[in-house]
């Protein structure tokens, strides 16, 4: 078994000079400290990550508990066989440290062709901030199968983890994540997901709580007509800070990204970042892509930062594009409504509730979309 | 028996910089008298730029225009007084040029919503999916429309239909029409007026029609027609009027408000 840790050696790229894309290893040695002014670290409050940078060794572990479908199945595996799996390795520091020092990780794998109706849920309980915990998690969905994923964070920790994704050829997954912490959890996390050929993966994303979230979520492509949508849903409350960092890197031609990504801040010192990275390599012809982010602005003294980024390296693509709107309500929506009799306060709430239903009613998980707009409901009560 | 008295209306907007006057506003509307009682349509034709969509948005209360004088009055209410919702409580509907996208909001979810707004309680369920339904099929929308966003994805001429399902299911004592016909095809154009012409029949509601055009005169009727010019009626007729317009043009007003 080989370690693959390099993504131009496994699928043949050329390589590209960019800090789209970084130079991804295990070793910890290769991702520097931060000192906060590096692009990929300058909006994160470094001070708030709990020491995790440090990577000081912890044996504390989520509380797992698990809902497994007939056929799927969760095991422990070694920290060697996971870094064997053919998905690129970390891009940054926190993402190696968590490999680093998980001692193992955890796999949950859809064996080939099996095609499972019910969600399989994971949900991942932390039992107190003072504890640090690093993780390790390994998704693999097998040749033709197809599966509805929910990791579920609940609790509080200061939580570190590494997260693969493989979804073989003709495969296709939705991942569901919810991020529903308790206000003094610091959850930072690297989801690194490779598309087969002619898979679809769908992953979902919605922050609600913890008092720092930082996530990084890449996409990469081992064969051409694989598509990847990156859909995610954000509140940020006084004093929170939320970051989710997004890149399709498209190593393979005919593939596809959409990344769509909306936001509600309200409260002093609310602070969002989303980045949205995208980048078409030489061989990547024939693409499509499209990243947006909106948020909501509801109050004064929250911020919201929003970057992307696109870097094309081919002539021949289908389409790309981004867009990115901040914002208070849109005067033109609630007109609209008005103008049919709605009330003004009731026009406000169909216009933020449809701001996120938008996303909520893509999941095919009815419960988790009922608890999501309960939810909704709940941050904006006072709206 | 209703009646909408529109009275010595001034209307202003912020003026943008590029207008370069440092006093900040330009007068648009300049005095627009005008009745209307329940069982007339009336047509207020004019050049682009005279001002006719400012006059609907003003009667609907659109925030960016500012009334600086006049009345609008619904049966001896004036609704200048009143918010964006409670003038369409009160029987006011405007069908806009440019229908808004609200994305998210379904448009069986906002049709609920404001039916319940407008009558005070909430319709009845069964009834109230099978008229949407038949509203929708009325103006050739497909019924599955009523799951999608609010405008969201449309066609211009599927836009306009919406807004045509909405007057007949909201049924307000007065309809205003922006530029409803602009941009539809032939088709389209003859089921917005076959959806204007069923309200009208009702024979206790009103419409002012705004157009740029004579076309939609061929298939509706209207009692009235004014010529509108440079913020104000500049001449009211029947209908051949507007004959007389689709043969020669506004210049002859243009002209006349100009010196």
């Amino acid at each position: 078994m080989t370690v693959v840790d390099n993504i131009e050696n496994v699928l043949e790229l050329d390589h590209v000079e960019s800090h789209l894309h970084p130079e991804p290893s295990y070793d910890v040695a290769t991702h520097p400290v931060p000192t906060g002014m590096e692009e990929i670290w300058r909006f994160t409050p470094l001070k708030r990550l709990r020491g995790l940078l440090e990577g000081a060794p912890s044996d504390a572990h989520l509380t797992w508990e698990q809902q497994l479908p007939e056929g799927v199945t969760l095991s422990e595996i070694s920290t060697e066989q996971a870094q064997a799996l053919a998905v690129s390795a970390p891009l940054d520091r926190l993402g190696a440290l968590a490999a680093a020092n998980a001692g193992g990780a955890m796999l949950l794998d859809v064996p080939a062709d099996l095609v499972v109706d019910e969600p399989i849920r994971l949900t991942l309980r932390g039992n107190g901030a003072s504890e640090t915990v690093w993780g390790h998690v390994v998704i693999r969905v097998g040749l033709h199968a197809k599966a509805t994923v929910l990791v579920d964070h609940v609790g509080s920790a200061a939580y570190d983890a590494f997260t693969q994704v493989v979804v073989s050829d003709g495969a296709q997954l939705d991942l569901v994540t919810v991020n529903d912490w308790d206000d003094d959890a610091v959850h930072t996390e690297q989801v690194n997901i490779r598309v087969g050929r002619d898979a679809t993966v769908r992953a979902f994303e919605f922050t609600l709580g913890g008092d720092l979230v930082r996530t990084s979520t890449n996409v990469d492509y081992a064969g051409p007509g694989g598509s990847a949508d990156l859909l995610g849903v954000y509140f940020a409350d006084a004093g929170q800070h939320i970051e989710h960092r997004l890149f399709a890197d498209h190593t393979a031609p005919r593939t596809r990204s959409n990344v769509l990504y909306k936001g509600a801040l309200q409260g002093k010192g609310a602070h969002t970042v989303w980045i949205g990275n995208v980048l078409i390599r030489k061989v990547a012809e024939g693409i499509e892509t499209f990243e947006q982010n909106d948020n909501l602005v509801l109050t004064d003294g929250a911020r919201a930062d929003s970057v992307p980024n696109l870097e094309i390296e081919t002539g021949d693509i289908a389409g790309a594009g981004h867009a990115s709107t901040t914002g208070r309500f849109d005067d033109q929506h609630l007109f609209y409504l008005q103008s049919r009799g709605i009330p003004e306060d009731e026009a406000r709430r169909l216009v933020v509730h449809g701001f996120f239903n938008d996303i909520i009613r893509r999941i095919g998980i009815p419960d988790v979309q009922e608890r999501l707009v309960t939810a909704v409901e709940h941050e904006l009560a006072d709206v | 028996m209703a009646t909408l008295e529109i009275k010595n209306l001034h209307v202003s907007v912020a003026a943008s910089d590029d207008d370069g006057g440092s006093d900040g506003a330009k007068e648009i509307l300049r005095g627009v008298n005008l009745t209307i009682k329940s069982g007339e349509v009336h047509a207020i034709m004019g050049p682009n730029g005279s001002g006719k969509s400012t006059l609907a948005y003003s009667i609907a209360g659109h925030p960016k225009y500012d009334v600086t004088d006049g009345e609008v009055l619904l049966d001896g209410q004036n609704v200048l007084e009143l918010s964006v919702d409670e003038r369409a409580r009160a029987g006011l509907f405007l069908a806009m040029q440019y229908p808004v996208e609200v994305p998210g909001v379904s448009v069986a979810n906002f049709l609920r919503t404001a039916k319940t707004a407008i009558d005070g309680e909430a319709p009845k369920l069964r009834t109230w999916i099978k008229d949407v339904n038949a509203a929708l099929e009325r103006v050739t929308l497909d019924p599955a429309f009523a799951q999608r966003s609010v405008n969201e994805g449309f066609s211009g001429g599927e836009k306009k239909r919406h807004e045509i399902a909405q007057l007949e299911l909201l049924n307000p004592k007065f309809a205003v029409l922006d530029e409803t016909d602009s941009g539809l095809d032939i088709d389209a154009l003859k089921v917005v007026s076959d959806g204007v012409n069923r309200y009208s029949a009702q024979g206790d509601r009103g419409v002012l029609l705004i157009t740029h055009y004579t076309r939609i005169l061929r298939y509706i009727q209207p009692d009235f027609v004014h010529v509108f010019v440079a913020g104000r009626l500049a001449e009211t007729g029947g209908r051949e009027l507007a004959d007389e317009l689709e043969a020669s043009g506004y210049d002859k007003y243009v002209k006349a408000a100009a010196v």
